[in-house]
């Protein structure tokens, strides 16, 4: 299998655990969104409305920026990073 | 100064961050000397709108890849404050906290709709669609797929996708010019044109760039301060975001004490036409699973969809910049939308808990009618109370709100100082004009690059092609005004169709052409006119009375767009030639940040 080849198998792996975070913090969550906001969560906030105004939200943030680094690894590991950057 | 323009950024903006506390706490100063609310107002608007302008006329170019992508030099954390304001539009601005206010749970799939789709623009395209060196989207599926069809169906998609959007925040513009100037609203939509013109006219992208960036700080400090005001002021916590649980729990106690009391229909037809009353619970769970999942979804798919957002990253220096900066991008975003129902929260505490001094619910109708704030906004036509039952006190039903003043009048009602309410004015200015410039140079740039450039004159000089450019900003900006002066749609419902429209035509001949090869020509175009034709279809027949199915509403037709669209692309893909080798290995080069991009510096 040549470099390439597997760079992007790789990469396509991080790319479905990444899809699937965001996949149960936007979507699986709220399929029990009724029964969630009977419990109390984060600061005193019922646990839904607390997802939908900050918790879901701030994950999505750090998401990104976990994908980011972790992508710019592959990238290194492979020897595909660029070299005239910032 | 030392240094290069780039090298001096932060301290360009630390300082212009500087003169604008400087001048909002002179027109405190002036204020509490007798400088009346009006003059204040237009103060604010004039002076930032000036800034702005100036930051175009400084920026100006004759050179493509400024015009087009900035010259690819925008350092990640700007690039992520220019897509903020990019991105948080006047329906952002002034609307979500009043639809949290008055729909709550089901409204909020909004939020996470907002802020979840740029999961998907980080993961699936924005760095390969930056390796691939474009200028505009249609440049990568012209490219991608081949032939001048499939980068005019793109075009076209953009083009009304955009286009819906661009005439609600010009219809903003207008709004918020015409309070503030107190000028008739056909008039100050065009003064808002031209505002809006002055930043991305003389330096293109380049331009929209540096204005936006001043524009997100002044929005998102004329967000924040008044929140965090109020919520000092009302005793409720230093920190909002972290302190307001009691406040959540007290405002479902009070509807529990009240309850909801439906108002008659001859009741209803008394109320002037866009304003509600409180119906729904503020924190309880008031949508069905699907009813939440599915506009979450579709504002998701659509964000990745957008142009406008897209385009921000093709200025980034590299690849990895671009991830990076989507990042930043979310995080400037998540400091307004996780503000929004904290203002929802402080303002309906405000009005309707009966121990605070500034509510309302339990006074007397005549004493209410008294106050100066309610006497302002109902001549707004933004607020309205009737006395239904004849007891002559104010019940929860009979206050009646426009969406708009949740975020405009709260200041007032909590008491705050006018200077407040003029700078919550030219915060929403920003956010509106932002978002109308990068739509506008959205479609002007795909049209003078894609179509004029690249499909009917691709023999012409830089010089006329920035011509071309900036002659179809200023047709399609008026094109825009004209639209929004005549007032059809509201302001948030186009906004979501916008998002419809992009997700059912561009999201899947998008994300398939990095990760299928074996998408090809063929099944671009089906995708991307089925795609759209079907979306629209479904819009008109649910809008002419049609039931619907799968609990699709008119506000998530693009979810059934985008499926025919997926179908009909994967279908004729495999039915026709798989894509040459030339094609398959452009693909494969996307794949890899290093290396050269795929088309040249100058194309």
């Amino acid at each position: 299998m040549s470099n390439q080849t597997k760079h992007w198998e790789k990469s396509r792996g991080l790319l479905f655990i990444t899809l699937a975070i965001w996949f149960v913090f936007s979507i699986g969550i709220f399929l029990f969104g009724a029964e969630m906001n009977e419990v109390t969560g984060p600061f005193g906030y019922p646990w839904t409305y607390w997802f939908t105004c900050q918790g879901s939200l701030g994950i999505f943030v750090i998401l990104i920026f976990w994908f980011a680094s972790r992508q710019e690894k592959i990238d290194e590991e492979f020897g595909f990073s660029e070299r005239e950057d910032e | 100064m030392k240094g290069s323009f780039i090298d001096n950024l932060p301290r360009i903006y630390g300082i212009y961050t500087g003169g604008f506390i400087g001048f909002i706490v002179i027109m405190a100063i002036a204020e509490q000397m007798g400088m009346s609310a009006k003059a204040i107002g237009i103060a604010f608007v004039a002076f930032t709108v000036f800034i702005y302008a100036l930051i175009g006329y400084l920026s100006r170019t004759a050179q493509a890849d400024a015009y087009y992508v900035a010259g690819r030099q925008v350092p990640t954390v700007f690039n992520g404050m220019a897509t903020a304001a990019d991105w948080m539009s006047g329906a952002s601005f002034v609307a979500m906290a009043g639809g949290i206010y008055f729909k709550g749970y089901g409204y909020m799939a909004l939020l996470v709709g907002w802020t979840g789709g740029y999961v998907l623009v980080a993961s699936l395209l924005a760095p390969y669609l930056r390796k691939f060196g474009c200028y505009t989207v249609p440049d990568f599926i012209g490219t991608r797929y081949g032939g001048n069809l499939a980068r005019f169906c793109a075009v076209v998609v953009l083009t009304v996708a955009s286009f819906t959007y661009v005439t609600a925040q010009i219809n903003a513009t207008g709004t918020i010019a015409s309070v503030a100037l107190d000028i008739p609203f056909q008039y100050a939509v065009y003064i808002g044109l031209i505002s809006i013109l002055l930043c991305s006219m003389l330096g293109g992208m380049r331009g929209v760039t540096w204005t936006q960036v001043a524009q997100y700080i002044v929005l998102i400090i004329a967000y924040l301060l008044p929140v965090f005001w109020i919520s000092n002021k009302m005793g409720a916590g230093f920190f909002p975001h972290f302190m307001l649980a009691d406040e959540v729990a007290r405002i479902g106690e009070l509807e529990q004490q009240f309850g909801f009391i439906a108002n008659s229909k001859e009741d209803l037809a008394l109320v002037p036409k866009g304003l509600a009353g409180i119906t729904k619970a503020h924190s309880a769970v008031n949508a069905t699973p699907w009813a939440f999942i599915s506009l979450a979804l579709a504002m998701m798919m659509g964000t990745a969809s957008l142009p406008h957002v897209m385009m921000r990253y093709f200025t980034t220096p590299s690849v990895k910049a671009a991830r990076k900066s989507v990042g930043w991008s979310l995080f400037f975003i998540f400091l307004l939308y996780s503000s929004a129902p904290m203002l929802a929260t402080l303002s309906k505490l405000s009005l309707i808990d009966p121990t605070l001094s500034t509510g309302i619910i339990g006074k007397s109708i005549a004493e209410v009618q008294a106050i100066d704030w309610y006497q302002n906004w109902n001549q707004a036509n933004l607020m309205f109370i009737s006395d239904f039952n004849g007891n002559g006190t104010v019940e929860l039903n009979e206050f009646f709100m426009g969406g708009k003043a949740v975020v405009l009048a709260t200041p007032e009602i909590a008491g705050l100082p006018y200077v407040i309410s003029g700078l919550v004015a030219a915060g929403g200015m920003a956010a509106a004009m932002s978002t109308a410039d990068g739509l506008i140079l959205a479609i002007a740039n795909a049209i003078s690059h894609d179509v004029y450039y690249k499909i009917i004159d691709p023999k012409a000089e830089t010089a006329k092609r920035l011509v071309v450019a900036r002659v179809l900003l200023v047709v399609i900006g008026f094109a825009g005004a004209t639209i929004a002066a005549m007032e059809i749609q509201g302001i948030l419902g186009s906004v979501i169709w916008a998002f419809d429209f992009a997700m059912s035509g561009l999201f899947f001949p998008l994300v398939l052409g990095v990760w299928w090869k074996r998408a090809n020509r063929q099944g671009a175009i089906a995708g991307m006119i089925l795609g759209l034709v079907s979306g629209a279809w479904y819009l008109v027949w649910v809008r002419s009375g049609g039931s619907g199915f799968l609990g699709i509403t008119q506000l998530t037709f693009g979810i059934f767009g985008s499926a025919v669209s997926l179908v009909s692309m994967v279908i004729v893909s495999l039915m026709t030639q798989e894509p040459d080798k030339a094609t398959q290995k452009m693909v494969d080069n996307v794949r890899v940040p290093s290396g050269k991009t795929i088309l040249g510096k100058q194309h």
